[in-house]
């Protein structure tokens, strides 16, 4: 089977500093790839560069012939800590704002509604689709963002660090849906916790610079080791043996 | 002042155009203050605004209509600013103060070497909304037209931009080519409403009645639609109490609106 996405020999720097060097990925359909690495170690451009919002000095992004590149579905859940908060926009349109995506996926303005409320409702968020985007907590705006992700119908959903500014039992909540929605789609997930993540992905990229992928979520000390990856993370984070435990804990 | 006094202004033909141009004013200031302040660019309209005193001061010195001036320094000034943001190299604030500081030092000079005395000048810095001519309404109206025929159009792509450009960019919309078009039609709304409070003070015609609009809700539809309410409701009471108190219309617009915004802000304290 073809991948839906194919990075090859990426290479790109930001004003000289080379960020991310002869990287190699492909996505596959049900696929769901944790992306590690340290801050600064291009885990963001990366998403970028699939997104399209980059462009890499080298290399090719191929995209499987019935995504073509202007067409391709990919649902995105940008970093939130970055939007206004205060920006007058309802729930509602927040989640419709993702059926922009081309190709538009709704024939007229309420089946697009529609959908968005379903995914409201499926999300536990119905009842607060008029409310300003900024008056919801921290937990509400992540699903709402994931609806916003979803309406599109994606084949691949991309996640930039959904972890941070949620609390630990949203966070679970998250990880559970997406195991359900990864049946449907391909999941790339970008974590600074190695710990959570492996213990839902299917298979780990460490992303420093090079891109080192893993086909299996089982990271042991000597694979960072040898392949260079984050290993702050493994010292300011959990210790290796704990990931370790999770795994055969899942098995 | 007397009753008759009052329905009398309503009368005069300059009386009747200034109030022509308040709700003009409002209109477009409404819809693009909307913008600017949800995007929190009203820096860079700052920049914008002042740049075209370069072209009002070229108008004198070469004896065109200043609007015309200042119509296409604005131009420049929104597109350079936009061209640097994008391309960037310079910080966007910084870019933005050059472009501010060179207009107006422009105007300066090309305002010093005009011949003779430019009595107009004062007028384009604080406006004149009772000497306000039929052909600038023209230019207004045709002004608001342009705006509805966009916002009505694109109201979507206008509000998903504003909210989450790189969501937008990623989901394949034309960014870069709605951020040109809407610095241009903020440059337009700028100088033509330089008549009605000047070059100094329009930026408080495009941020007060959102301010207030914002009190009552927080959604980018109906603050548009709140504050052409109060901005209307702003100026003509400021245009009302300058003519019978004999003071600078422009800066009594202002007065009102904040007199409003203060108002409505401890009423909704209270409440």
């Amino acid at each position: 089977m073809k991948p839906l996405i194919h990075l090859n020999h990426i290479t790109f720097s930001y004003s000289g500093t080379p960020v991310l060097e002869d990287v190699d990925l492909k996505i596959h359909e049900n696929d769901f790839i944790g992306v590690i690495g340290p801050n600064g170690g291009g885990k963001t451009t990366l998403l970028k560069l699939i997104l399209g919002l980059i462009k890499p000095d080298s290399g090719k992004i191929y995209f499987r012939e019935d995504l073509p590149r202007h067409k391709r579905p990919i649902g995105y859940l940008p970093q939130v800590k970055h939007l206004d908060r205060k920006f007058p926009i309802t729930v509602l349109d927040v989640v419709r704002s993702g059926s922009m995506m081309r190709p538009f996926p709704f024939q007229n303005k309420n089946d697009e509604k529609e959908a968005a409320m379903n995914l409201l409702d499926e999300a536990g968020i119905s009842h607060i689709s008029t409310k300003a985007i900024g008056e919801l907590s921290g937990g509400q705006m992540q699903r709402a963002f994931l609806c916003r992700a979803l309406i599109s119908d994606p084949k691949v959903l991309i996640l930039d660090e959904p972890d941070t500014f949620v609390d630990a039992h949203f966070e679970g909540e998250l990880y559970d849906r997406l195991r359900i929605l990864n049946e449907k789609m391909a999941i790339v997930l970008v974590s600074h916790d190695v710990g959570t993540i492996s213990m839902y992905v299917k298979t780990i990229a460490c992303v420093n610079r090079t891109l080192h992928y893993h086909p299996s979520n089982q990271i042991t000390m000597e694979d960072l080791a040898v392949y260079n990856c984050p290993l702050q993370i493994i010292t300011h984070g959990e210790i290796p043996h704990t990931v370790l435990k999770k795994h055969h804990d899942h098995e | 002042m007397t009753m008759n006094d009052f329905l009398e202004l309503f009368s005069y033909g300059f009386f009747q155009k200034a109030l022509l141009a308040t709700v003009f004013a409002s209109i477009s200031c409404g819809i693009i203050g909307t913008y600017i302040v949800t995007r929190r660019i009203v820096f860079v309209s700052g920049g914008i605004t002042h740049a075209s005193f370069g072209g009002i001061g070229l108008a004198f010195l070469i004896g065109v209509d200043p609007l015309v001036g200042a119509s296409v320094f604005a131009l420049l000034a929104a597109l350079g600013i936009q061209f640097f943001t994008e391309k960037g190299g310079v910080r966007e604030d910084s870019s933005i103060a050059i472009w501010w500081s060179l207009g107006m030092a422009l105007g300066v000079v090309f305002v010093f070497l005009t011949p003779g005395y430019t009595p107009n000048l004062m007028s384009y810095l604080f406006g004149s909304i009772l000497t306000v001519s039929s052909y600038e309404l023209w230019a207004m109206l045709f002004l608001i037209a342009i705006l509805l025929a966009v916002f009505y159009a694109w109201f979507r792509e206008i509000l998903y931009i504003a909210f989450d450009e790189e969501f937008a960019r990623a989901s394949g919309l034309h960014v870069s080519g709605f951020n040109y078009l809407l610095m241009m039609l903020i440059a337009l709304t700028v100088v033509l409403n330089i008549r009605v409070v000047g070059i100094i003070l329009i930026l408080s015609l495009l941020t007060i009645p959102q301010a207030i609009a914002n009190l009552f809700t927080r959604d980018f539809r109906k603050m548009i639609l709140l504050s052409i309410l109060f901005g209307f409701v702003g100026s003509l009471s400021g245009l009302i109490i300058s003519y019978f108190l004999n003071i600078p219309s422009g800066a009594t617009i202002i007065f009102t609106l904040v007199l409003m915004f203060g108002v409505f802000r401890i009423i909704k304290r209270f409440k």
